[in-house]
């Protein structure tokens, strides 16, 4: 069910383009389906971006490039060097700047016309409505299921359009949620998954394309909102599966009974999202389960004097080909399948890359009747840090 | 021609790897429980320990969505696509 989907802006029109901008937007302008009145509601068309990451970076290049009045950029993150494989904004020498500073620099040489603003901080349940109320679309490149809660609700309680992307490895989500007859996050997923349920350390990674081609549709939508073109994914459910580069689609329905945006709403403001997806938030990662540890310098200590530790590494084996600690390789997700390859008499040490990982392998054995077993501190990571920096991080 | 059972990236590391199976069914419970007797680690991630299907994981039969259907026993025939769709949240952050 395709819906035409025609954005409210509160904005006063802009009336007029500079013969600059006439020359600049000339392919816009040349297409019927833009031309100048099109081109003039991208002008008076302001989008808040949150997040200037993955999916952030062609959002904000082709958003400006467009000729969208005002973007605002929300962003607490410093650009890291593992950053560059995707977020094709940033440059090496962007590394250890303010992201929604680099992006803005970025953007704003881009496209000098437009109006770019830089909101450094992280958004939360006390500064979302006020970021979000002068913004006439929300488009969420977030990472993390409180922060998409968050957009969510801000954007139902503000009668906002929230642009929806999302990717995991080589597969991405698109829809636009939050129109008027349309779903919001909520109905699609009423609760977050439980932390630990959805694997991420063990599984994370994403082929650096994927966003540029998700954050790309996202684009494509918030200019189709703007323009009022075309058919929206209001109600519908973009899949991309980049493997097998097929596009499905899956029917999105307004659920009824939404605590959100329901008929009877029971959620009339803004929650602690933290709470709510049973995290306490990205700054605080740490394992998520409590097991006995051992610092790197404990354990090069131990192995110096010649103490007899099998060494047990939860990691995947493409991480084990980048580096390791000489340790048997026994994948967390096998581990249930392979613990008969393990011997619970002798003295274990289980490591992943950040140590999280391992803290669930430690937890599950020590269920299973495994007493001597540690779970190295910060994993390969703190080793690399504190014992041995020749061993790469990543 | 039996019902496809599409399994998606979140969760093959405890479905041997596959991205889909397929099995003879009934109906979509029917289908996911020969799935999650075949990759017994997948059964956690889809039920709860009660055997209630958990509520951040969607499942359409071909594009519909079978909480708006008759829900696990929606009813399937041969040659219907079941998709499993876990939310996933974004990025790379571990």
């Amino acid at each position: 069910m395709a819906t035409t989907a025609q954005l409210q802006t509160g904005a006063k029109p802009v009336t007029s383009l500079s013969n600059e901008e006439i020359l600049r937007y000339s392919r816009h302008l040349i297409m019927p389906e833009v031309g100048m009145e099109g081109q003039l509601k991208l002008k008076s068309a302001k989008v808040l971006l949150i997040g200037t990451g993955g999916l952030g970076a062609p959002l904000g290049l082709y958003l400006a490039a467009a000729g969208v009045g005002k973007l605002g950029l929300v962003d607490f993150d410093v650009v890291d060097f593992t950053n560059l494989q995707r977020q094709v904004t940033f440059g090496t020498s962007d590394v250890g700047k303010p992201k929604s500073e680099a992006a803005r620099a970025r953007l704003s040489n881009l496209n000098p016309d437009i109006q770019v603003q830089s909101f450094e901080t992280q958004l939360t349940s006390a500064n979302a409505l006020e970021l979000f109320k002068d913004f006439d679309v929300i488009v969420d490149g977030t990472d993390n299921f409180p922060t998409r809660y968050l957009v969510n609700d801000a954007c139902i309680l503000l009668g906002k359009p929230n642009v929806y992307g999302s990717i995991f490895r080589f597969e991405g989500q698109a829809t636009v949620f939050g129109m008027p007859d349309g779903p919001c996050y909520r109905c699609l997923y009423p609760e977050p998954p439980p932390p630990g349920l959805v694997p991420s350390c063990a599984e994370g990674g994403v082929l650096g394309v994927l966003p540029g081609i998700v954050g790309s549709i996202q684009a494509m939508e918030t200019i189709k909102l703007i323009l009022g073109r075309g058919d929206n994914l209001v109600g519908r459910l973009l899949l991309f599966d980049a493997l097998g580069m097929k596009f499905r689609e899956l029917k999105l329905r307004k659920n009824p009974n939404c605590p959100m945006c329901g008929t009877h709403r029971t959620i009339h403001k803004l929650i602690d999202y933290f709470e709510f997806c049973g995290v306490r938030g990205e700054e605080a990662p740490g394992p998520s389960v409590q097991v006995p540890e051992i610092t790197p310098r404990e354990l090069k200590a131990r192995l110096d004097r010649g103490d007899d530790l099998f060494i047990l590494d939860v990691r995947e084996p493409h991480e084990y080909q980048i580096c390791n600690l000489k340790g048997h390789l026994l994948p967390l997700g096998e581990l249930t399948r392979r613990v008969h390859e393990l011997d619970s008499s002798r003295e274990i040490v289980a490591h992943c890359r950040s140590g999280k990982r391992s803290a669930e392998a430690v937890d599950f054995l020590r269920k299973a009747g495994f007493r001597k077993i540690l779970n190295l501190k910060g994993g390969i990571l703190a080793w690399s840090d504190e014992v041995d920096p020749s061993v790469p991080k990543y | 021609m039996p019902v496809k059972v599409m399994i998606p990236s979140p969760l093959r590391p405890y479905a041997g790897k596959r991205d889909s199976a397929e099995f003879a069914a009934q109906t979509v419970g029917e289908a996911l429980g020969h799935l999650t007797t075949e990759f017994a680690e997948l059964r956690k991630h889809l039920f709860t320990e009660d055997g209630k299907l958990r509520s951040f994981v969607n499942v359409y039969v071909n594009d519909e969505d079978i909480r708006y259907l008759a829900k696990e026993n929606t009813p399937t025939k041969d040659g219907d696509t079941i998709s499993i769709i876990p939310s996933i949240a974004g990025g790379t952050r571990t």
